[in-house]
């Protein structure tokens, strides 16, 4: 099985492998960032010599085309929030997920919080990321950018929380305190979604930690995809009709951007397919690298 | 006691410095590592707050250096050594019940992270890590009787020392953090500190 997997996916990045040619290479205070370049996609990739981490990849014939399949599914957040006036995203990669939603939400008002200023320069320079008057990045820890910001009681209608590069993680973005430091800058319909760890026994840790600070929430995974997002609505959860009757009115938006936006509702349950006795994790007990690799 | 027999005890002790200066040195690499995790929260975990604890505790070590070998030259005797671990036991204590507090008014006093945890680092670990520092000259005072061994016997002590910090920071940062939650393991050090240091008098006591 596990030889199976690792040949599919020997065949699936293989072509990539081949034919990828690198147009720019810097290394940052936190890590190495090369840009990667095929015929019609350009990838921002974090080297690792083992495995290199693909962040975000953009479709160069046709640059609105969201290419991750675990982009894609963080639009599912917009099942809950249909139309948010104000958006908080952490974690910026390539830009794919504020430039998309500044496109669909031409009024709303985007922060991002990215920590490598060096991530931010090679988004604006090779992946069409702009900043403006209403988006913004904010070259920082997401975890004093959110102090800060409940300080100033910033709202959010919807915070997106991506700071996960798939080998290191924040183990101070993981912990109990702060989800609730994040759950306390929604507005109040507001929605969190996530994208996290679905394998490992991180999973366990991670989802009673969720469950902890919002309460029941959607968990959604796609066949095909090895991610799991978590969506999560503090001031209560749609019924899967208000689910399908919101996926029919982003549809014809968001199937411009490659998004099957009206596949999602039945890949959302509120069932826990993990190990419910789980410790959470906490600004105390936060072992998340050494979990994720168990 | 005469000063023959006095040097003759202080020899004897040997062993004792040995273990209680490998001991301070796994709790002074262990503290720092835990130090990275404390002010995460409120600092982030960027290469400044690293920067800031390191700093930190090598200025706070090197005070510690110069003030333990100060006191080296009055009387030394285990008994005033044992009160050091005492008193880094106790400088010890503010992290676990007060290092939220102390954090919560940095953080609101100090916009920029890099002195945030700079000030932050200094307020809980200074004087904790200090004492831990006046421990290394000391120890090398307890256990040199000539100026022949004095090398020798420094090196020893650095050995067993440096050692014991290679491990703290090994296990602490491999397993005790995976283990156990952070305040757990800060009283588990404290209470170590406070038998060192009730070990190092009571022997010092029995040769009175």
């Amino acid at each position: 099985m596990n030889l199976l997997r690792l040949l599919l996916a020997a065949i699936v990045t293989l072509p990539f492998a081949i034919e990828a040619e690198v147009i720019h290479q810097e290394r940052s205070i936190y890590r190495n960032i090369e840009v990667q370049q095929t015929r019609n996609q350009r990838c921002l990739v974090f080297a690792v010599r083992r495995d290199d981490r693909r962040q975000t990849c953009l479709n160069l014939d046709e640059p609105d085309r969201i290419v991750f399949s675990y982009v894609r599914m963080a639009f599912g957040g917009l099942l809950l929030v249909p139309n948010p006036s104000s958006i908080l995203i952490v974690g910026l990669g390539g830009g794919t997920l504020p430039t998309a939603l500044a496109k669909l939400y031409p009024t709303a008002q985007i922060d991002a919080i990215e920590i490598d200023p060096s991530v931010v320069k090679v988004a604006e320079q090779f992946f069409n990321f702009k900043t403006s008057e209403r988006i913004k990045v904010y070259t920082q820890d997401a975890r004093v950018f959110t102090k800060r910001a409940r300080q100033e009681a910033k709202q959010y209608d919807l915070i997106i929380l991506d700071a996960f590069t798939g080998d290191y993680i924040p183990e101070h973005l993981m912990t109990q305190e702060y989800l609730t430091e994040t759950r306390d800058l929604l507005s109040p319909a507001g929605v969190v979604v996530a994208n996290t760890f679905s394998a490992s026994e991180l999973y366990s840790y991670e989802s009673e930690t969720y469950k902890s600070v919002f309460g029941a929430f959607f968990n959604f995974k796609l066949p095909g995809s090895g991610n799991r997002v978590i969506l999560a609505k503090p001031s209560g959860l749609p019924s899967k009709d208000q689910l399908q009757a919101a996926a029919r009115n982003l549809a014809p938006t968001l199937t411009t951007l490659g998004v099957a936006i009206e596949e999602f509702p039945r890949y959302l349950t509120t069932r826990a397919d993990w190990d419910t006795n789980s410790p959470i994790l906490t600004d105390q007990f936060s072992p998340a690298n050494l979990l994720k690799n168990r | 006691m005469d000063a023959h027999s006095s040097t003759q005890s202080l020899r004897q002790a040997g062993w004792v410095v040995l273990l209680l200066a490998f001991t301070s040195g796994f709790i002074i690499m262990s503290v720092e590592l835990l130090g990275g995790r404390i002010l995460a929260p409120y600092f982030g975990s960027s290469i400044y707050v690293w920067g800031s604890i390191i700093s930190i505790f090598m200025v706070a070590l090197s005070v510690g250096y110069l003030i333990g070998g100060r006191l080296s030259v009055l009387s030394p005797n285990l008994g005033r050594y044992g009160l050091f671990f005492l008193l880094a036991a106790l400088g010890l204590l503010p992290i676990v019940f007060f290092a939220n507090q102390a954090m919560d008014a940095v953080f609101a006093a100090i916009d920029d992270p890099r002195y945030g945890s700079l000030l932050a680092s200094t307020l809980l670990f200074f004087i904790p890590t200090a004492i831990l520092g006046m421990i290394a000259p000391y120890s090398v005072r307890l256990m040199v009787n000539n100026t022949d061994h004095s090398g020798q016997v420094a090196g020893g002590l650095y050995f067993v020392s440096t050692l014991g910090s290679a491990l703290g920071t090994l296990l602490t940062s491999f397993y005790l953090v995976l283990w156990f939650d952070m305040n757990t393991i800060l009283l588990a050090m404290i209470t170590v500190l406070l038998l060192a240091g009730v070990l190092a008098i009571v022997l010092n006591r029995g040769r009175l």
